[in-house]
């Protein structure tokens, strides 16, 4: 690999070689209290992928008691609880946690700076959320003990008025919800002025914004697009924490308060929420794929607008969730419009991606293997929204089957999917070993079976009657043999996620050593040590176009002469 | 390897064809005991099937020419074994390319957008004929209360509509409301679901084309039993729906030799929450019971309405829908019998 | 640190400035701020008139004008606040950053009277009815952001007191003011809103 000019000049490890080894303690105490972008990285995403297992299992044992009609694994109230939990941990603890720990871990290193524009407002966020996450946890415990599980909220991710009054949810459980989530918001919010004033105001000298990397751009983009909707989202909540404690009627219906008006605020905060979700998984493919492809990244400049068009259109289209709520017939018509807008500056992605591959060498190691199924995938997820754009069809897949279908298609088919290949592909900058291959084949192909198990077949279901959020259904309705296929796929998942996990913690300490520069890739991180020091650049770098470490390799061909 | 994935996505074409074209016509029409929405048997259903096999085939078309030329990409360029190590040619973009998949997806959304629009107008602002019966469907949670203002009655967890054909359009109008939270009226075969929200009063129109019993369920999540709120409409011919009717316009049956039960009934909490025309009984909280016996479910589906269960029901509603909002009335045995024998005669 | 270029050869580029993180991190959360705003304005918008009880606006509001005048003159003395901190005039600046404070907390008093007048003459409390709920939630969603303005302006007073304020400081001081200013305009919205539109 074109290893030798490395480690250039400005990035140089200058740390002195460690005398002796710090005790448990104090590695714990160092953890706690870092400011570290890096270190503060790493325990977002330990925290997910913690999350990723507690949330994982609970869909474990969703897909138990519906692999049979009439199953009495659970009783309802704790499906209710548990679908509810999944939901909110898989989007809250196990998806924020994700892409904030690539932010936090890579943005400063890609654009040169030494840290966050404020660092000890970074750990403030990261503790607020870690802080929020048990708090909601903290409800199977704190209601009326273990138990019977305790007494976890059971009104569905979305909480739905006037379902969270008191008068239909009496004890705290929604309250450790509404609280858990306003927490970890707060936590969101300063991750995200922190990332928006970090792209801003730290970039080394020539970094405009027009030679930031992708990844950078579509963090700054979802950074900026946190901050005004889990604000939304905060206000909502603090609306219902007003009915639940001080009497207030916002949501209570009773006294004039309108259900619909809960539903408007929080898919105002839903709808963009899973663009936040999903930009930064574009980040990771964004950077994996040409890599592996061996090509500049096709149309950056499209790119960049695609993904702020998203970010913009996204803003516009969150009735779309609530065409069955009885909406006039031009708003019906409207959203149905905006939604299908987004379609197009994410088909331009689509579109750019291959076309960076066209024309590539395009090598399969186990990152571009998950992009792959990426692309495939997202690409069904996405003609599946379309469908449910069309507002007369979403009348008959509103709340079925279909739409957990799609969702989980674009959730764990493109956000998962990305993930695991944005983990396999910065592990080895992180940790300074290579992540193992073949467990990483093994890894690939089980999780891609059973994710094609689980949710393809899931569609099924929906297109033949079967609402979601239902904890047992009648055997007559034919929706048996489905839900068991659906069940195994899950379970395989489950193991391949199990692998995933071994092969990190075998990696760790087995794997072999990664050097600065494993996949001869181009952004800044890789023309740092592997793991990067704590200040990460010695001096500041200088750049003159998109792949500094291109122009490096290859000064008879480098980028800035085409920019 | 990669054949293989490529032939994974062929599988999920196929099932997706599948869906659209097979399973529709392996259906006859008429009810179904699979609601499918691909066996549409009214006017807003058939509407919405014919609208979606048009999407279905768009959105194929896009993936196939998508998926294909990824599976291109992915054959014809992946790195040979006899790679030369060299860097490909470096292409940052090109403004025309980049036009073409700007135009053309907006030309399909455009296309998309208007079928699309053209339905919604269809089937929500459809003018409703002089002749259409009027329902309204309050949402419980967890049954469903059925008010025909027209003919005075108050109905329970069976919905009972005349049938209606496209030469002779008999269609239901229903006014959608919520005592408590929302639910979300969905019989697939008949039409789109929409909300039943509290505070917020919906419309929509069935004309079902065949007799029978259609099935559905709730489908907007409302608490513990949302499961087991299930739906059942019957679309009787005129004759049928007539005696339907006018059996239900009837006060409860008076029978001596079940006096017993009645008082049981009358001095129990039942009557706090049931109603039963001609008794002390005129709750509203439960569903009406006066014509409990027309009806061949109990709880909105949970069970078969036959003297075992209804006595299993009372004794403990739990056994059958746990979390139902009916307590257990911790009656004695003599007393269940003599409830049980009173209530099976409300015809 | 001194900078050093990747490539060493590569044409030099023009001078590099970027903003000041600390501006740019206060509009974002100005920005995040008024999403909650909004949400709360279109809340309080759309219930505008949906109470079952009374007592309505129209019977129970004062259209609190002193207090607003103070409010929005106190975006004026800062503003010559930030004036002279810029030319390292301690005092002057001192005085208007202490005028600032005190019509901040006029306002505040006022606010206070004017809801010691609706709890105990006029019986509104935010359970009353929806015009209780959204006129408590916006009126004192603003209030409690005067309040934090309030202990972020103290603060710099303490400091000026103390001496420990100069020129030095003046970015940090107009970034504060920021915040003033948002904390004003957005009670331009919420006077319309409250006292204009829905009474
Ligand atoms: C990260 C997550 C994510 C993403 C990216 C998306 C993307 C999209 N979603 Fe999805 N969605 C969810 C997560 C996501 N969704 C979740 C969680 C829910 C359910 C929440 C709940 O109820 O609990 C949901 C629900 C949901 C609904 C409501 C369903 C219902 O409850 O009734 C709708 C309806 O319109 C919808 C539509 C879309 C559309 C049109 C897109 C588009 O962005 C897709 C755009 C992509 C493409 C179209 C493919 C590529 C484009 C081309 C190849 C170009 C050519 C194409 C055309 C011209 C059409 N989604
Ligand atoms: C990023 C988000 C995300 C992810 C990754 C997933 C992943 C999965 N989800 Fe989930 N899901 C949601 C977000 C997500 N989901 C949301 C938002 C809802 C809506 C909730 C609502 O309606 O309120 C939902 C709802 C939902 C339902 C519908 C429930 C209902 O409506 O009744 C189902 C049912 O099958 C389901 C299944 C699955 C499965 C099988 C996976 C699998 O992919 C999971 C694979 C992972 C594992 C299997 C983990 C492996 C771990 C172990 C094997 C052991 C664990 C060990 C220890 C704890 C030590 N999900
Ligand atoms: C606290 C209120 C309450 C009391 C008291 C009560 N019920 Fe009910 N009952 C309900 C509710 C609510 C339902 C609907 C349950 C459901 O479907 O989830 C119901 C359902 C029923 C049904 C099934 C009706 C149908 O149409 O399917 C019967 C029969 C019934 N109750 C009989 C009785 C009898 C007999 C008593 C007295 C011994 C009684 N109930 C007391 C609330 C009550
Ligand atoms: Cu009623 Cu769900
Ligand atoms: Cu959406």
């Amino acid at each position: 690999m074109a290893d030798q000019a490395l480690p250039i000049r400005g990035t140089l490890d200058l740390t002195p070689a460690q005398s002796k080894r710090d005790g448990m303690l104090e590695i714990l105490h160092d953890w706690i209290t870092t400011v570290d972008h890096k270190k503060l990285g790493i325990l977002y995403i330990l925290y997910a992928i913690l999350f990723l297992l507690v949330g994982g299992a609970e869909a474990l044992f969703i897909r138990i008691q519906l692999a049979f009609p009439n199953n009495h694994f659970m009783s309802p109230q704790v499906y209710n609880r548990f679908f509810t939990m999944h939901g909110t941990t898989m989007v809250f603890l196990m998806g924020m946690p994700a892409i904030f720990g690539f932010a936090n871990y890579l943005v400063p290193l890609m654009i040169g700076a030494r840290d966050m524009a404020f660092p000890r407002l970074n750990a403030f966020s990261f503790w607020m959320t870690a802080f929020g996450g048990l708090f909601i946890y903290y409800s199977f415990l704190g209601g009326s003990g273990l138990y019977g599980v305790g007494n976890a909220p059971d009104v569905g991710w979305f909480a739905y008025a006037p379902l969270t009054a008191r008068a239909f949810s009496p004890g705290n459980a929604t309250d450790y919800w509404a609280v858990g989530l306003i927490a970890s918001g707060f936590g969101t919010i300063g991750s995200g002025i922190n990332i928006v004033a970090t792209i801003f105001s730290m970039r080394c000298k020539g970094m405009t914004l027009m030679r930031m990397p992708l990844f950078v751009w579509l963090n700054l983009t979802v950074s900026a697009l946190v901050l005004i909707t889990i604000t939304p989202l905060t206000a909502a909540q603090i609306m219902l924490c007003i009915d639940r404690y001080l009497g207030g009627h916002f949501f209570d219906t009773q006294a004039g308060g309108s259900a619909v008006v809960w539903m408007h605020f929080f898919w105002i905060f839903g709808h963009p929420e899973v663009y936040v979700l999903v930009l930064p998984a574009f980040a990771i493919a964004n950077e994996i794929i040409p890599v592996f492809s061996r090509k500049a990244i096709f149309g950056y400049p499209a790119m960049v607008t695609a993904s702020v068009g998203i970010a913009f259109i996204s803003l516009s289209v969150w009735a779309h969730h609530m065409f069955t709520v009885g909406m006039t017939s031009a708003s019906n018509a409207f959203f149905t419009l905006s939604t299908m807008l987004v379609g197009i500056p994410t088909g331009i992605k689509i579109f750019n991606w291959l076309a960076t591959m066209w024309g590539g060498k395009i090598r399969f190691a186990t990152p571009m293997l998950f992009m792959t199924a990426f692309l495939f995938q997202f690409l069904i997820a996405g003609l599946t929204g379309i469908m449910l754009s069309v507002s007369p069809w979403d009348w008959q897949l509103h709340n079925s089957y279909f739409v957990v279908a799609h969702f989980h298609y674009v959730l764990v088919g493109a956000i998962l999917t990305a993930i695991f290949g944005g983990l396999y592909f910065w592990f080895p900058k992180v940790t300074g070993r290579m992540m193992d291959e073949r467990l990483g084949k093994i890894n690939f192909w089980l999780f891609l079976i059973g994710f094609h198990l689980t949710f393809d077949v899931m569609h099924i279901p929906g297109i033949l009657g079967m609402p979601r959020s239902i904890y047992t259904y009648e055997a007559n309705r034919g929706w048996g043999t489905l839900n068991l296929i659906v069940s195994i796929g899950a379970a395989i998942q489950g193991i391949a996620v199990l692998i995933f996990a071994y092969n990190m913690v075998i990696s760790l300490f087995k794997g072999e050593k990664a050097g600065n520069d494993p996949w001869d890739a181009w952004t800044l991180e890789w023309a740092c040590s592997s793991p990067p020091p704590s200040y990460n650049f010695a001096t500041e770098p200088v750049v003159i176009s998109r792949r500094p470490l291109w122009d490096l390799k290859h000064p008879e061909d480098p980028d800035w002469k085409y920019e | 390897m990669l054949l293989e994935r490529h032939r994974a996505k062929r599988v999920t074409a196929l099932l997706f064809a599948l869906a659209a074209f097979i399973l529709p016509r392996a259906y006859a029409s008429g009810p179904q005991a699979t609601p499918s929405i691909f066996a549409p048997d009214s006017t807003p259903a058939i509407g919405i099937y014919g609208l979606s096999l048009f999407v279905l085939q768009i959105t194929g078309a896009i993936f196939l020419v998508v998926a294909g030329l990824l599976t291109y990409v992915i054959i014809r360029y992946r790195v040979k074994n006899n790679d030369d190590g060299r860097e490909p040619a470096q292409i940052y973009g090109s403004t025309q390319v980049e036009l073409a998949w700007t135009v053309i997806p907006i030309l399909i959304v455009v296309v998309l957008f208007l079928t699309t629009a053209r339905m919604i107008f269809a089937i929500q602002d459809a003018p409703r004929p002089t002749t259409a019966l009027d329902v309204s469907v309050v949402g419980h949670q967890f049954w469903w209360e059925f008010r025909y203002p027209q003919q005075g009655i108050v109905a329970a967890n069976e919905l009972h509509v005349p049938v209606s054909s496209t030469g002779q359009p008999n269609p239901t109008y229903m006014k959608l409301l919520s005592a408590d939270v929302d639910h979300s009226f969905w019989v697939p075969q008949l039409a789109g679901k929409t909300d039943l929200i509290p505070n917020h009063v919906n419309e929509m129109w069935i004309d079902p084309l065949h007799t029978g019993l259609y099935v559905g369920q709730c489908a907007q999540f409302c608490g513990t039993e949302h499961a087991k709120m299930l739906l059942r409409v019957y679309v009787d011919s005129p004759d049928q729906f007539a005696a339907w009717v006018k059996n239900q316009q009837l006060p409860a049956v008076q029978d001596p030799a079940v006096a017993a039960g009645r008082h049981v009934f009358e001095t129990q909490a039942c009557m706090n929450c049931h109603t039963i025309r001609g008794t002390v009984g005129t709750g509203h909280f439960g569903p009406d019971l006066t014509h409990l016996m027309s009806r061949d479910t109990l709880a909105s589906g949970a069970a078969l309405n036959n003297p075992q269960n209804l006595r299993q029901w009372i004794k403990d509603p739990d056994s059958f829908k746990p979390g139902s909002l009916m307590p257990a009335m911790q009656l004695n045995d003599e007393q269940l019998d003599q409830l049980t024998a009173y209530l099976a005669t409300l015809k | 640190m001194s900078a050093v270029p990747i490539i060493p050869d590569a044409p030099q580029e023009q001078p590099w400035h970027l903003p000041s993180r600390g501006r740019v991190a206060m509009y974002c959360l100005i920005l995040g701020e008024s999403a909650i705003f909004i949400i709360f304005v279109v809340a309080y918008v759309f219930y505008i008139g949906k109470s079952l009880t009374g007592p309505t606006p129209q019977q129970v509001l004062e259209i609190p004008i002193f207090n607003s005048i103070c409010l929005f003159s106190s975006s004026v003395t800062i503003m010559l606040a930030e004036r002279h901190i810029e030319h390292n005039r301690i005092k002057q600046f001192g005085l208007w950053w202490a005028a600032t404070i005190v019509l901040g907390l006029i306002f505040l008093i006022g606010t206070g009277a004017e809801w010691y007048k609706l709890i105990y003459k006029d019986g509104l409390t935010i359970s009353t009815n929806l015009f209780g709920t959204t006129f408590y939630s916006l009126v004192g969603l603003h209030a409690s952001h005067v309040i934090v303005g309030l202990i972020g302006l103290s603060l710099v007073l303490a400091f000026t007191i103390t001496g420990h304020v100069n020129e030095k400081h003046s970015e940090r001081i107009q970034i504060l003011a920021l915040y003033w200013h948002f904390v004003d305009a957005i009670w331009v919205v919420v006077f319309t809103v409250v006292y204009i539109l829905g009474r």
